[in-house]
């Protein structure tokens, strides 16, 4: 049963994807509100299994690779939702959504196996760890799509080329702003988590033992955002800039994450 | 289109110079007065009068389309004391089919001069309304209005007919929208007080631009354009140094060389920490350098630059007016049979045979199981039942033909054909 509304859940994310991408190119507002709604039926239904395995489980949806990766996608639509209804920002879920939609696949091909490690002793830092440092994983997610659209927008403004999707794009100082507003909340977040994520890399191990392989990626990770953030700060790093690192640090989150997690 | 018989007969910008149309117009006053003088004219049951500075034009239902139409042209003329003989040429008319067509496409703006402009939908609401409040509409010229509406928003929405802008001015704002989306608050700086530049200033303060600075290698030029726009005039010398205040910068000198340099540009831009510069160069000879548009946060359009734009853009709107044309031309034929669902005549054909099938089957029956009938008693049993058919359905008929030319028409008219089966 809980496979079957799994399965829902990433066919309604594909094909609000899909609806949002078509959206981008021909406009037919039936097709943007099919596209919301099934976000919607998709984000219900994930939410359902992500609710039905954490009561088997007994414990939030962080153990395993699998949790994991649908966790993030889950606070990935979550935070699009957010920004939907709040900002307006037309267009953007056909840059988030296909990302969610391919997080989500991966995970549907992780092991749904139950973790066996009992860590119990140390699940408050565990639970800390994971979570904060998926919704900072989220967030760089979004402000990837944002710094897309930026240079699609960026390139069609600069070279006055404008495409079918110059006119359905919001402007550039919107897009820059969302890729700002989102660093800037994910940033700060992920570096509390790999905080806590050394605490608990303490606690459970006494005799702390280093691993380069699973660490050192994610401090490429906390520099390149530690860089754009600062860098806008300080330096005035902002829009082509801005957006070429959003995505240059989302790949190295992608990277990372599978010398981290998997 | 069998009974409804719909007729348009006007003069637009296409037809008709200004000079012969603004003769034909028709203001409020005249419209007032012109409603019972056209329905002195036997033939026409409701009519609207649309008259805008592109286009007058009458729309009207009639019973006789071709003398209709020779009136309402009889009556334009009279009316404004001009000469059929002089206008005959100008006119033109459409009938059933066409005149709905035509309405489509005039309310939807793909008969204006700006292909897409806004104003004509307004337009063709008052006028709508107005007749409405003279009482010479009636059920299918009101179905006709509605339905041009709902349409013309259709096509605004769902088309981008109405999306990108085909002046150099407004171009200029839309682009400026797509850098720094909301103009509010913005700081714009025209160097040089060329006509076009104050158009262009003009358009971006009515967005919200607050701060205008305007500098002229005349001081007092300068100066002036200041006051007009309500900014502050900087000395020729001085705008460089205050160039990294203005998010927009307008350039209009008729400078040879180019006044706004490379140099200048990087400065300005370090000084207002990467925040995005929109250079507008209107000027012939161009004011600024070229190359400055590879610098990042900075955009430069040139006037042939916004040109293409425009360009570009009325090339889009007449593809859009395309697309809307293939949705007009389903939306007529929907109207066409909302018309043709009017005419009671079908119905009550069908409700006749459908009567006249039963009587005969009956008819048979019986004269099976009687014997002995001679001929003549056979001839009254077919009179009678023919008669009771014919006197039962008589009523119904009249009443039907009659109310179908009510404003719920339709609706006795469909309550019938499911009472009696008919479309089963």
């Amino acid at each position: 049963m809980v496979n079957i509304i799994f399965n829902a859940a990433l066919i309604c994310y594909l094909l609000s994807g899909l609806g949002y991408t078509l959206y981008l190119v021909f406009r037919n507002s039936i097709v943007k509100q099919f596209s919301i709604y099934l976000l919607g039926l998709g984000l219900f239904s994930h939410t359902v299994t992500i609710v039905l395995r954490s009561i088997d489980t007994g414990h939030g949806p962080y153990t395993t690779g699998f949790e994991i990766a649908s966790f993030l996608a889950w606070v990935i639509v979550l935070i699009y939702f957010f920004i939907e209804f709040k900002y307006k920002i037309k267009d953007l879920g056909a840059f988030v959504i296909p990302v969610v939609f391919l997080i989500l696949l991966f995970s549907a091909f992780q092991s749904r196996e139950f973790s066996l490690i009992d860590e119990s002793s140390t699940m408050f830092w565990l639970t800390m760890h994971r979570t904060l440092s998926i919704i900072g994983y989220a967030a760089f997610a979004i402000a990837f799509g944002a710094a897309v659209m930026y240079l699609i927008q960026e390139n069609q403004v600069k070279t006055k080329k404008m495409g079918v999707m110059y006119f359905r794009m919001p402007s550039l100082e919107v897009l820059d702003n969302l890729n700002y507003k989102v660093i800037s909340i994910g940033f700060p977040l992920f570096t509390l988590g790999f905080m806590t994520g050394s605490i608990w890399n303490i606690k459970t191990d006494e005799s702390f033992a280093w691993d380069p392989i699973r660490t050192l990626p994610l401090i490429v990770v906390w520099l390149v955002y530690c860089s754009i953030f600062f860098g806008r700060l300080l330096v005035g790093w902002r829009g082509k800039k801005a957006a070429q690192g959003a995505i240059l640090g989302f790949i190295s989150v992608i990277v990372s994450y599978f010398f981290h997690v998997v | 289109m069998s009974d409804v018989n719909l007729i348009l007969v006007g003069v637009n910008h296409k037809t008709t110079p200004v000079e012969i149309r603004e003769k034909l117009a028709f203001t409020k006053g005249k419209i007032e007065e012109s409603v019972d003088l056209i329905f002195n004219f036997p033939e026409i049951i409701e009519h609207t009068i649309l008259s805008t500075c592109n286009r007058v034009e009458i729309y009207a239902r009639a019973n006789c389309q071709d003398s209709a139409i020779n009136s309402i042209k009889q009556f334009i003329c009279d009316f404004h004391g001009l000469s059929i003989l002089e206008l005959e040429d100008h006119f033109y008319s459409y009938r059933n089919e066409d005149a709905v067509e035509h309405l489509f496409r005039v309310s939807s703006s793909l008969d204006s001069m700006v292909l897409g402009e806004a104003q004509i939908l307004g337009q063709v609401k008052d006028a709508y309304s107005l007749a409405k409040d003279l009482r010479s509409t009636g059920l299918v010229l009101n179905q006709l209005f509605e339905k041009a509406f709902s349409i013309a928003k259709k096509v605004r929405e769902e088309t981008g007919i109405a999306e990108r802008s085909v002046s150099i001015s407004s171009a200029a704002v839309e682009l400026a929208q797509k850098i720094f989306d909301d103009l509010e608050n913005r700081t714009v700086m025209l160097v040089g007080t060329g006509e076009m530049a104050e158009l262009a200033a003009k358009h971006l303060i009515s967005y919200g631009v607050k701060t205008v600075y305007v500098t002229s290698r005349t001081y007092d030029h300068a100066v002036n354009l200041a006051r007009a726009l309500n900014g502050s005039a900087l000395g020729f010398d001085d705008f460089k140094n205050e160039l990294y205040r203005a998010d927009i910068v307008i350039t209009s000198t008729s400078a040879p060389n180019f006044i706004i340099k490379k140099e200048m540009v990087e400065q300005a831009i370090q000084g207002r920490k990467n925040k995005p510069i929109f250079f507008i160069d209107i000027a012939v000879p161009r004011d600024i350098e070229p190359n400055i548009n590879s610098l990042e946060n900075v955009y430069l359009y040139d006037i042939d630059d916004l040109q293409i734009v425009v360009s570009a853009n009325m090339k889009e709107r007449e593809k859009e007016a395309e697309n809307a044309m293939s949705f007009i031309t389903q939306e007529v034929t929907k109207f066409n049979n909302w018309v043709g669902s009017l005419d009671a005549i079908p119905t009550i054909v069908e409700i006749r045979n459908n009567a006249e099938t039963i009587r005969n089957e009956e008819l048979e029956k019986a004269l099976k199981k009687i014997d002995n009938l001679s001929e003549p008693d056979k001839e009254t049993l077919r009179l009678m039942s023919s008669s009771m058919v014919n006197k039962i359905l008589h009523k119904p008929t009249i009443k039907l033909k009659e109310k179908t030319q009510s404003e719920d028409g339709h609706i006795y008219l469909k309550a019938i054909r499911h009472l009696f089966h008919l479309d089963d």
